[in-house]
C-alpha cells in the first residue's frame, strides 16, 4: 500500500513536470522543470531496489548534466520567451497517440512477458551496490572500458568546443608573453568597441 | 557426283553475292558477267549430272549438314537429285542462263544494274534450294526464298508506287498460302515425326484418310498462293510490274511452278486421296478456262502473257489432279520453254516501244523487228499446241488424260481453253507485228534488239521446236523410274485421231479468226467509245471479273480500319500508356518524396517518429500473426486459398 | 491497482517516452530539443530498472548505467556545438538550420 501510494505520487510528479518541461516557452522553466523531473526519477530507482542507479541518477544527471545544462544557457538570452513558429500540432499528436499504444501493447504482449528469462540473476544477501559491482567489473568490463573512453573523448571536445584562445598554451609561455598578449586583447577590444 | 551436286547449288550463290557487293555502285559489266558465267557453270553441271541419272546412275543423295537436332525433331539440310529434281535442275537452270543474258542487254540503261543481277541470282539458288532438297524443311526454305526474291525483284523499280504494291501484293498474297503450307507440314511432322521426304511418304499409307486429306489440302493451299490459283491469282497479273526478264523468269519458267512442283514431290500422297486430286484438277480447269477469257480483251501484251502462264497452270494442275504426274512435270517443262521465249520477245518489243504496252498502239512491228516476230510466233504456235512443236505433246497428252478417266467436263473446258489460248496469243502477234502500221504516227522509233540478245534466245527457239520430239522420249523413261508410270493410251484408235485432229482444227480456226480480225486495217486504238467496250462482258473480262476491286473494298480496306483502330486505341493508349504510366509513377513518387529531403530537423524528427510507429506496428502485427498461426491458417484454408 | 506490477512500470515509461516525442517533434529551438531528448532517454531507463527488478535479472540496471554515462557525454558534446553555432549565426532556430536541404 505504501509502495503504490508512492509510486502514484512520484509517477504524477514525473509527467507534471515532464509535461512542462515540452511546452512551456520559458526556457529557464524548462531547465528548472526537467531537473525535477531527473529527482522523481531517482525516487523510482529506489522504490525497484536499484540502489546503485538511484544515486548515480542524482548525481550524474540532476547533478552533472543540469549544471552543464545550466552552463550553456549563459550563452543564450535566457529572459526572453522562446519563440517557436507552430508547427501541425494534429500530426505530433496524432504520432505521439499512436506510438503510445503501439508501445503499450508491445509491453503488454503476454508472448513477450512469458519467455523472458533471467541471464544475470541477482544474488541474494547481498546489497545492490555490491551487485552491481561484482556484474559491472566482470561481466561488463569492456563496455565499461568503452564507456571510459568514450567519456574522456566527450570530454576533450567539450573542452576544445566551448573553450577561447585555444592555440595559446598558458602553461609553456613565458611571462612577458602572456603580458604582451594582454596587452594585444585589450587594444582589440578598444578598436572594436 | 556430290561435287556437282553442290557446283550446281552454289553457284548462283556465288553469282549473287558477287553482284551484291557491287550492289551501290553504278552499272558495271562485269556484274552481270559474272553471275551469267556462274549460271551457265551451274547449267553445266547440272547436264553432268543428268548424264549421270539417265545412264542408270543412282539418285545422288547428301546431307550437308545437320539443321535442327532438338529432341525428336532432326532436320538436315540435304539434297537429293533425283528423276524430278534433275528435271526442274535443267529448266531452272537453263532458262536461268538465257534470261541473265538477255538481262545484261536488256536492263543496259538501268541505274540498278548489279543490284538486279544480284537479286535474280539469289532467286535461282533459292529455287534450286527448293527443287534440290529432300525434306520439306529445305523445301519451305527454298519456298520463302523464292518468294522473298519475287518480292526484290517485282519491286526492282522501287520508286514506282505500282511496283512496290505490287510486290507487296505478290509477298503477302504467297504469305497467306504460306500459312496452309506450314500447317501441312505440321501435320505431316505430327503424324509421321519426320519431314524427310522417303520417310514421310513411307508412312502415310499408315494414316487415316481424314489426316491424309487435311495434309494434302493444306499443301496444295500453299501451291495455290504460289502457282497463283484462285483466289490467290491476283498477284500474277500485277507482277508484271517487274523488268521483263523478271517475268519471263519467275512468272513463266520457274516460281510459278513450284507448286506444281510440290504436287508432283508429294504424288505418293496425292495417290492416296484421289477425292483432292479430284478438287485439284477441277480447280485447275476452272483457272484454266477463267484466265483465258480474261485474256482475250486485255490491252497490254505482258499481262496476256500472264494470263496465258496462269492458264497453262492450270492445265499442269488438271493433269497432277487427275493422277498424270510425269504428264504434269513434262508440260511444266514444255511451257517454260516456250513462255520464257514469249516473254523476252515481248521484252524486245517494248523496249523497242519504249516502254509502251498497248498492242493497239503499235501494228506492223514485223518489217522493222523480224527476229522478234519469229520467235514469238513461234513460241505461240508451241503454245496452241500444234504439232510438231512442243506444246503439242503435252497437252494433247493432258487432254487424253482427262477424256480417258472419264471427266468429260474438264476435258470439254481444257478443249475450249486451247482454243481460246489460241485466240488471244495470235491476236497479240498479229496487233504487233501484222497490220497497219499504227505505232509511227504516234511517235515511236521501233528497233531490233541487241544481238547477243537475239542469240540468248536462241536455245529457247530451238527448244520450243523441238523439244517435244527430242525429249519427251528419253524424259519418260528417266521420270517413270520415280513416278507413277501409267500410260494413257485411247485404245480405240478413231476416236484418238478424231480427238487429235478435231483439236487441231479448232486451235487453226482461231488462228485465223484472231489473224482476221486483228490484222484488218480498220483496226485502231482503242478510246471507250466504241460498241465493244460497252459490252457487259467485255467490262466485266477488262476489269478481271471485278476480283481485285473486290479484295480491295471488301478485304483490304476493312483490315486497313482494323489496324489502324488497334493502332491507335489499343496500342497507343492502352499498352504505351501502361508502360509510360509506370514511368511515371516512378518520377513523381521520387519528386513528391524529395520534399522529404527540406534540411529541418524539426521534419525529419517528425518523419523519424512516423517511420518508428509504422515500424511497430509491422511488429505488432507479426507478432500477433505469429502466436495466432494456426488459427489463420484454418482460416485461410476455409476461403479455399 | 494496488498491487504495483511491472505493467504499471511499462505504462508509466510509455506515457514518458511519449511525453518525450512530443518534445522532440514540436520544439523548434535546439535546446530545447535537448531537454527532451533526456526525457526520452530516462523513460528508458526507468524501464529497464523496472524489468530488471521484476525478473531478477541484473542486465537492465546494466544498460540503465551505461545509457547514463552515454547521456552524459552526449550532452557534453551537443552542448559545445551548439554553443559554436550561437556564436556564428547568433540563434538556435531549426527552422534556420536548413543548410542540408535536398
Amino acid at each position: 500500500m505504501f509502495e503504490a501510494v508512492a509510486f502514484y505520487l512520484f509517477a504524477f510528479l514525473t509527467i507534471l513536470m515532464f509535461f512542462i518541461t515540452v511546452t512551456t516557452s520559458q526556457a529557464l522553466h524548462a531547465l528548472t522543470a526537467l531537473a525535477a523531473g531527473m529527482i522523481f526519477i531517482s525516487a523510482f530507482f529506489f522504490m525497484l531496489d536499484a540502489d546503485f542507479l538511484g544515486a548515480i541518477q542524482i548525481v550524474v544527471y540532476s547533478g552533472a548534466v543540469m549544471a552543464l545544462y545550466a552552463f550553456g544557457m549563459m550563452f543564450f538570452d535566457t529572459t526572453r520567451e522562446i519563440k517557436e513558429k507552430q508547427g501541425n500540432n494534429y500530426i505530433v499528436a496524432g504520432l505521439t497517440i499512436l506510438s503510445a499504444i503501439l508501445i503499450v501493447l508491445i509491453f503488454a504482449a503476454p508472448m513477450i512477458t512469458e519467455s523472458v528469462t533471467a541471464l544475470y540473476p541477482m544474488t541474494e544477501g547481498v546489497g545492490n551496490t555490491q551487485e552491481v559491482g561484482m556484474v559491472l567489473f566482470t561481466k561488463y568490463l569492456i563496455p565499461f572500458e568503452v564507456a571510459a573512453v568514450m567519456l574522456l573523448v566527450a570530454m576533450i571536445a567539450g573542452i576544445v568546443l566551448a573553450g577561447k584562445k585555444m592555440d595559446l598554451s598558458m602553461t609553456l609561455m613565458t611571462d612577458a608573453e602572456i603580458e604582451e598578449a594582454k596587452k594585444e586583447k585589450e587594444r582589440n577590444s578598444r578598436i572594436f568597441s | 557426283m556430290e561435287f556437282y551436286l553442290y557446283l550446281a547449288l552454289f553457284s548462283p550463290l556465288v553469282g549473287s553475292m558477287f553482284a551484291a557487293t557491287l550492289g551501290g555502285k553504278p552499272k558495271t559489266l562485269i556484274a552481270g558477267i559474272i553471275p551469267s558465267a556462274l549460271l551457265f557453270v551451274s547449267f553445266v553441271a547440272s547436264t553432268i549430272l543428268l548424264k549421270h541419272i539417265l545412264g542408270g546412275g543412282e539418285v545422288v543423295h547428301v546431307e550437308m549438314m545437320t539443321w535442327m537436332a532438338t529432341g525428336d525433331l532432326y532436320i538436315p539440310f540435304g539434297f537429293v537429285v533425283d528423276q524430278v529434281s534433275i528435271t526442274m535442275m535443267m529448266v531452272v537452270t537453263l532458262v536461268s542462263t538465257v534470261v541473265h543474258v538477255y538481262a545484261i542487254g536488256y536492263m543496259d540503261h538501268d541505274k540498278g544494274f548489279n543490284r538486279f543481277f544480284a537479286w535474280l541470282s539469289a532467286f535461282v539458288f533459292s529455287m534450286l534450294i527448293l527443287v534440290m532438297s529432300d525434306n520439306f524443311a529445305g523445301l519451305f526454305i527454298g519456298w520463302e526464298g523464292v518468294g522473298l526474291c519475287s518480292w526484290g525483284l517485282i519491286g526492282f523499280w522501287y520508286h514506282k508506287e505500282s511496283a512496290t504494291w505490287a510486290a507487296n501484293e505478290a509477298f503477302i498474297m504467297n504469305r497467306i498460302a504460306d500459312l496452309g503450307m506450314l500447317i501441312g507440314i505440321f501435320l505431316v511432322y505430327w503424324n509421321t515425326g519426320t519431314l524427310q521426304y522417303s520417310e514421310a511418304f513411307a508412312i502415310f499409307p499408315t494414316l487415316d484418310t481424314a489426316t491424309l486429306t487435311w495434309i494434302g489440302i493444306f499443301l496444295f493451299v500453299g501451291a495455290m498462293g504460289k502457282s497463283a490459283q484462285f483466289p490467290l491469282h491476283t498477284w500474277l497479273a500485277d507482277a508484271m510490274e517487274g523488268p521483263t526478264p523478271v517475268s519471263a523468269l519467275i512468272h513463266a519458267a520457274t516460281m510459278v511452278t513450284a507448286g506444281v512442283y510440290l504436287v508432283v514431290r508429294s504424288n505418293e500422297l496425292y495417290a492416296l486421296i484421289p477425292n483432292v486430286g479430284l478438287f485439284i484438277a477441277s480447280l485447275g480447269a476452272f483457272v484454266a478456262i477463267f484466265a483465258a477469257t480474261m485474256a482475250l480483251v486485255n490491252r497490254d501484251i505482258k499481262r496476256v502473257i500472264a494470263y496465258s502462264t496462269l492458264s497453262q497452270l492450270g492445265y499442269m494442275f488438271a493433269a497432277a489432279g487427275l493422277g498424270a504426274y510425269w504428264v504434269a512435270l513434262l508440260h511444266l517443262m514444255m511451257h517454260a520453254f516456250f513462255k520464257a521465249l514469249l516473254f523476252l520477245g515481248g521484252g524486245n518489243v517494248m523496249h523497242a516501244m519504249s516502254d509502251e504496252l498497248d498492242p493497239f498502239k503499235m501494228g506492223g512491228l514485223g518489217k522493222s523487228m523480224k527476229w522478234t516476230m519469229i520467235m514469238m510466233t513461234v513460241a505461240s504456235v508451241a503454245l496452241a499446241g500444234i504439232f510438231p512443236l512442243a506444246g503439242f505433246f503435252s497437252k494433247d497428252v493432258i487432254l487424253e488424260v482427262a477424256f480417258i478417266d472419264g471427266h468429260y467436263v474438264i476435258y470439254s473446258v481444257l478443249l475450249l481453253t486451247a482454243a481460246l489460248t489460241a485466240f488471244y496469243s495470235f491476236r497479240i502477234i498479229a496487233l504487233i507485228f501484222h497490220g497497219e502500221d499504227r505505232h509511227t504516227a504516234l511517235g515511236f522509233h521501233p528497233h531490233e534488239a541487241y544481238n547477243f540478245m537475239l542469240v540468248a534466245m536462241a536455245p529457247l527457239l530451238v527448244l520450243a521446236i523441238i523439244g517435244g520430239f527430242a525429249l519427251k522420249g528419253t524424259y519418260v523413261e528417266m521420270v517413270t523410274a520415280l513416278l507413277p508410270a501409267t500410260e494413257y493410251h485411247i485404245h480405240s484408235a478413231a476416236v484418238y485421231w478424231t480427238m487429235v485432229i478435231g483439236t487441231h482444227l479448232i486451235v487453226l480456226l482461231s488462228i485465223a479468226y484472231a489473224y482476221k480480225k486483228y490484222m484488218s486495217p480498220s483496226v485502231k486504238v482503242p478510246d471507250g467509245t466504241s460498241d465493244m467496250e460497252g459490252r457487259f462482258c467485255y467490262k466485266l473480262l477488262i476489269n478481271q471479273y471485278y476480283i481485285p476491286y473486290f479484295y480491295e473494298e471488301y478485304l483490304v480496306k476493312p483490315y486497313r480500319e482494323l489496324s489502324t483502330v488497334f493502332w491507335e486505341k489499343v496500342d497507343m493508349k492502352v499498352v504505351d500508356a501502361t508502360v509510360d504510366g509506370i514511368a511515371n509513377v516512378l518520377y513523381s513518387t521520387g519528386e513528391n518524396t524529395r520534399t522529404m529531403q527540406s534540411g529541418n530537423l524539426s521534419t525529419m524528427l517528425k518523419w523519424m517518429v512516423s517511420g518508428m510507429v509504422v515500424l511497430l506496428s509491422l511488429a505488432v502485427v507479426f507478432g500477433l500473426a505469429v502466436k495466432y498461426l494456426d488459427e489463420i491458417k484454418m482460416c485461410l484454408s476455409s476461403l479455399g486459398v | 491497482m494496488m498491487e504495483i506490477g511491472l505493467n504499471h512500470y511499462l505504462v508509466l515509461s510509455a506515457i514518458l517516452f511519449s511525453i518525450g516525442l512530443i518534445g522532440v517533434m514540436k520544439r523548434k529551438n535546439l535546446l530545447m530539443l535537448f531537454f527532451a531528448t533526456e526525457i526520452l532517454l530516462n523513460s528508458v531507463n526507468i524501464a529497464f530498472a523496472a524489468i530488471s527488478h521484476f525478473y531478477g535479472d541484473l542486465t537492465g540496471q546494466m544498460f540503465a548505467f551505461f545509457v547514463i554515462a552515454i547521456a552524459a557525454s552526449e550532452v557534453a558534446v551537443g552542448l559545445g556545438l551548439l554553443i559554436v553555432w550561437h556564436k556564428r549565426h547568433n540563434n538556435v532556430d531549426l527552422d534556420q538550420m536548413s543548410t542540408m536541404k535536398g
